[in-house]
């Protein structure tokens, strides 16, 4: 079984409970076993990094240090977000004017870690054919968007993960599980990030644009990685549909809930119900009336 | 907003801002040759004042003032848009970053409603070591006079058991306090320089 340390990060105690849940759940199905992080903290995010490099290398840092203490080497967080700060620590580790400091507030070095997401996690340690083989309730006939947004690939220096402008490890996941995966044109795109707080019509453009793309390439729901983009577009879809004078419906699931549902999963333990945006629609199955599609008759 | 008058820059050129720019950020600005690459790839372009590859023109040209005062800064969301496409590997978004930093030190943030969210938060960690979703919302919304923001959200997240009405604690609270308090004591001596008039405790954390 192999052991990862586990950063789950502020929002998935909170707004993005279901994103904990269905990651557990899947990583315990494909024998991962998560290590929580014991007494972490927040990593600061966008404001501590606004502040001041060392507050956020130092706040990020105290959790790796945590992680390299309870004898993991690796560090998994499903947040994009957190990732980054994760990674902006392990960088402090190796800048010369912010060692110092950095290691005085930390108590170690904690580079030689290795830090990667969810999405990173599930397709170098598990991996579409393995994925493929565990499917017991194929998507077959659905037809799903892959949506990375901003910072799961990039910068590329940083993530060292796919492609920074095409990524496409979701996509392959996806496809692992039957369903059908278009090309979306606007996986990196900003959805509008923090500003669904404090500049509600950026994420009413911004948003409205990722989902206005996925309605239009028939997509039945956008698949995320990162729980500000599933904020965005599915706590905020009702905002977006009065700041653009639109009438969408689609689901944002969590790229974990879409796997936990392919393997055959009770969707309520993958916190399914937890959506804003109901999601009942990936629960027909249609591999069957698709099987028939196909048949003798359809290949003519 | 104040423009620049360009027939006399010389004037306003502020070199050691330039030097203070390419320390804090790791960059050397004078690699940008105004391609405009950033500047299409950034989301924000409509909403900033002058676009991010004027940002960088402006730092070139040493014009402090309007850099450490554009709105711009403030409205970067660090997508990475710039950086990843930047033909001369200018880490752009590191520059804006670094630029926020800057104007917050000088105490000339041009959309103070945006600093205090990140405050609000940063309060947030300091005190529980965590942010605490439900609570970090409401004291930002009277701090920034728009009382109902996001209000429309309630109804659906309480049915969806969303709201957690208690803070998570860390038990190392008074770390994370220290690691707050260490950074806040150095952040100004880095330099050598000594420390400008203390920000009042509305603009810092």
């Amino acid at each position: 079984m192999k052991r990862v340390a586990y950063y789950k990060g502020c929002s998935l105690e909170g707004l993005a409970a279901e994103y904990d849940r269905s990651t557990h759940a899947v990583c315990e199905a494909f024998g991962i076993e998560l290590v929580e992080i014991a007494d972490w903290n927040c990593c600061g995010s966008t404001p501590a990094h606004s502040y001041d490099p060392l507050l956020s290398a130092a706040l990020a840092g105290r959790n790796l240090a945590i992680a390299a203490d309870q004898g993991c080497d690796m560090v998994m967080t499903p947040c994009p977000g957190c990732l980054k700060s994760l990674k902006g620590a392990q960088e402090a580790c190796e800048d010369p004017g912010l060692r110092k400091p950095f290691v005085e507030l930390v108590g170690r070095d904690v580079d030689g870690l290795k830090t990667v997401s969810l999405l990173q996690l599930l397709y170098e340690e598990v991996g579409p054919v393995a994925i493929k083989k565990a499917v017991r309730r194929p998507l077959t006939g659905h037809v799903l968007i892959p949506y990375y947004g901003c910072l799961l690939t990039r910068p590329a220096q940083k993530a060292k993960f796919d492609d920074p402008e095409n990524p496409v490890s979701m996509d392959r996941l996806l496809e692992a599980t039957g369903a059908l995966v278009p090309d979306f044109p606007y996986k990196t795109e900003c959805c509008g990030a923090t500003y669904g707080v404090t500049r509600n019509d950026f994420v009413g453009k911004l948003s409205g644009r990722i989902l206005d793309m996925t309605a239009r390439l028939g997509g039945e729901a956008i698949v995320v990685a990162c729980p500000l983009c599933q904020q965005n577009l599915d706590m905020r879809q009702d905002q977006i549909n009065k700041y653009q004078k639109s009438a969408l419906h689609l689901p944002v699931p969590y790229i974990s809930q879409v796997i936990g549902l392919a393997l055959g999963m009770d969707p309520k333990e993958l916190g399914m119900d937890k959506l804003c945006v109901s999601p009942d629609i990936l629960f027909e199955d249609r591999a069957e009336a698709e099987g028939k599609a196909q048949g003798p008759g359809a290949a003519a | 907003m104040e423009r620049t008058n360009t027939l006399s820059i010389r004037q306003s050129r502020d070199t050691d801002f330039i030097r203070e720019v390419e320390e804090a950020s790791g960059q050397d600005v004078s690699k940008c040759y105004q391609c405009g690459n950033c500047m299409g790839s950034c989301a924000y372009t409509f909403a900033y004042d002058y676009p991010v590859t004027q940002i960088m023109r402006l730092v070139q040209l040493g014009q402090k003032d309007i850099v450490l005062g554009s709105s711009a800064i403030w409205l970067c969301a660090n997508c990475q848009a710039c950086t990843t496409r930047c033909p001369n590997d200018i880490d752009v978004a590191r520059v804006m970053e670094a630029l926020r930093i800057m104007s917050r030190k000088s105490d000339t943030v041009s959309l103070p409603d945006i600093q205090a969210f990140y405050d609000e938060f940063l309060r947030s960690v300091k005190t529980f070591g965590r942010v605490f979703e439900t609570g970090l919302l409401p004291i930002y919304n009277l701090r920034a006079k728009k009382p109902f923001t996001d209000f429309d959200l309630a109804p659906r997240l309480l049915m969806k058991g969303k709201l957690t009405f208690f803070p998570a604690l860390v038990k190392k609270r008074k770390k994370i306090a220290e690691i707050f308090e260490v950074v806040k004591r150095d952040r100004f001596s880095k330099d050598g320089k000594a420390r400008p008039e203390p920000l009042s405790s509305k603009t810092d954390i």
